[in-house]
């Protein structure tokens, strides 16, 4: 960062003012007043709120609904993540080294990327449809009833399908990148050291791969936790409460259709936190890569 | 290297192996959409009755026109038509929006000597941390504050309340040679020059694959979309997706499902082929951007 080439005292202000305005307005605006309402309680008739110190936390921490939200959340991240990166893993590996429609497979296999979220919890939807869907026929055919929407494990476990199949695409994209900027002098060495293809890619492969693997993670967990909203909002079909839903449904179905702002706000912060955290361990992380390469 | 004696033997069962790997992958992610095809070519008593449909029917076009152009919804108002246009403003809009916002802001802490410029670097970073998601009620009660309910203002402006654009645009900028600028400098060009007659055009392949990736974001958004515009007239093709699903479950007693799939493929079709057609930029930037 040593390139500081102009010296205009006013144009770098007007560069950059538009962006920090919009992020003042519709970032720190709102941030803060999520921090600021979770020490609130909003009278339910609408006549101003009350300070209530950390009650909103502690009235969290108690709960065994949010208890049961957070439980399903864990399960759920961890299940996409480690499903969706050990397919697109696979697959990866596979399209690195055939010949032959290398170029086909990769497109095949990445464009569901483009896919939006609650359009892949529609199809989902439709395909575990208690009465037209042929996945609950294929169940059916094997003798189990499939109920998505009134069983909490079905829907559970048809969420999961769903949103393992939107996530593989984007960790195919980053492995397989990953895997072609191994050089090719150490392929080469790794050959002739070891005949063995599996021992080659555990002790030489994986290893080289590890940055960007850990990378996914992070990118695997923030998605889980945030961007797999559309899929479950599709899939509970409008009736969260018998249905397994996860952190961040719960700050919107508490916020907007049960009004409780405080409490909406309190697990926002908590999120805030856990989203922190993460970023802090990638930027962590970060480092330790640039001294790899 | 390796590949080169692969070509030269015959085909091993390995190879054989790895291509029914990779053919299960994409027939795995394929047959969803598939699927969806199929269905829209039937009529709606045939699905209600037989399920969703392997094979192709004579009932695509009627689907599809019934889709785009039949007026639907509360207000009897809405079409397909009306959510595609919708959903190009918000894509192109935040897609635009996010450029310049972020290609202005990144020139200016990497070109200009700026006493806060490492203040300004981190009130912009820090918005990476928190995804609109996590504040999303205070986000609501803001914009609606402002009057910015059911305008298109409210729909795209906050969306782009976030760093990723002037991560990027900064990471490309420090790696554009230092002589540059050096050069353009004893060459007279003042900052607006430089940044319009050498930057641009030296940026033009990343601009591209920030636009196809901020286009698809901006295109699949969901939440936001679903909270800020009640106004039907508003709807993109995404935030419809719920309208429709909602008309499959509770609606009249054949549900309208051919029309739905076709809306759901009309609401796929558009960013799956950007990404598919400008693929090899479309990589680029998402596996430097992440960097």
């Amino acid at each position: 960062m040593k390139r500081a080439a102009f010296s205009q005292p006013l144009m770098p202000v007007a560069l950059l003012l538009p962006q920090l305005i919009i992020i003042a307005v519709f970032f720190y605006w709102p941030a803060g007043e999520a921090i600021y309402s979770s020490f609130f309680l909003q009278d339910p008739f609408g006549f101003g709120s009350n300070y209530v110190g950390a009650d909103n936390y502690t009235r969290l921490a108690k709960s065994s609904e949010y208890a049961k939200v957070a439980g399903f959340t864990l399960f759920f991240t961890v299940l996409v993540t480690f499903l969706s990166l050990g397919i697109a893993l696979l697959l990866a590996v596979k399209a690195d080294k055939v010949i032959r429609g290398a170029k086909t497979y990769r497109t095949l296999l990445m464009w569901v990327y483009a896919v939006a979220p609650p359009v892949a919890g529609f199809l989902g939807a439709l395909l575990f449809d208690q009465n037209i869907g042929p996945i609950t026929d294929l169940f059916a055919y094997f003798g189990y009833n499939l109920q998505i929407g009134l069983n909490y494990n079905d829907t559970a476990f048809a969420m999961i399908v769903v949103s393992v199949w939107k996530q593989i695409p984007v960790n195919f994209i980053f492995l397989l990148s990953g895997l072609q900027s191994i050089p090719v002098a150490v392929r080469e060495a790794a050959l002739i050291d070891n005949k063995s293809g599996t021992r080659r890619f555990w002790d030489i492969t994986f290893p080289l791969l590890a940055p960007t693997a850990f990378f996914l993670l992070i990118i695997n967990i923030t998605y889980a936790l945030f961007d797999t909203f559309g899929v479950i909002d599709i899939m509970v079909k409008g009736n969260p409460a018998s249905n397994p839903i996860t952190l961040v449904y719960k700050v919107y179905t508490d916020g907007f259709r049960g009004s409780d702002l405080g409490g909406s706000s309190a697990q926002s912060v908590v999120l805030m936190v856990l989203v922190l955290a993460l970023t802090v361990m990638q930027f962590r992380m970060l480092e330790r890569r640039i001294h790899y390469t | 290297m390796t590949k080169i004696t692969h070509n030269k033997k015959p085909i091993r069962v390995s190879d054989l192996a790895d291509h029914a790997i990779l053919i299960a992958g994409a027939l795995l992610m394929l047959f969803p959409v598939y699927l969806a095809f199929t269905t829209t070519s039937h009529d709606n008593i045939t699905l209600a009755r037989e399920g969703l449909q392997f094979g192709f029917g004579d009932q695509m076009g009627a689907n599809f026109y019934a889709a785009m152009f039949e007026k639907g919804g509360f207000s009897e108002q809405i079409d397909g038509t009306s959510m595609l246009l919708n959903s190009l403003i918000l894509g192109i809009g935040f897609a635009f929006g996010k450029i310049v916002l972020s290609m202005a802001a990144a020139y200016a802490i990497v070109y200009f000597r700026l006493r806060f410029a490492t203040f300004a670097f981190w009130v912009i970073f820090t918005t990476i941390l928190l995804p609109l998601e996590v504040r999303i009620l205070p986000s609501y009660e803001v914009v609606t504050g402002l009057g910015m309910a059911n305008t298109y203002t409210g729909l795209i402006v906050p969306l782009l309340a976030s760093a990723t654009g002037t991560f990027f645009f900064r990471q490309f900028f420090l790696s554009v040679p230092e002589e540059l600028v050096e050069a353009a400098r004893i060459d007279g060009a003042g900052p607006g020059k430089f940044f319009i007659d050498i930057l641009v055009p030296l940026s033009r392949t990343m601009i591209a694959a920030i636009f196809i990736i901020m286009f698809v974001y901006g295109w699949n958004q969901y939440l936001w979309p679903t909270l800020i515009t009640t106004d039907e007239s508003l709807f993109t093709l995404v935030r419809g997706i719920k309208q429709i699903t909602q008309s499959i479950y509770e609606g009249n007693d054949i549900p309208e499902y051919g029309q739905a799939w076709a809306l759901a493929i009309i609401a796929m079709l558009p960013p799956v082929l950007i990404v598919i057609f400008f693929q090899s930029w479309f990589v680029k930037g998402l596996v430097e951007s992440e960097k």
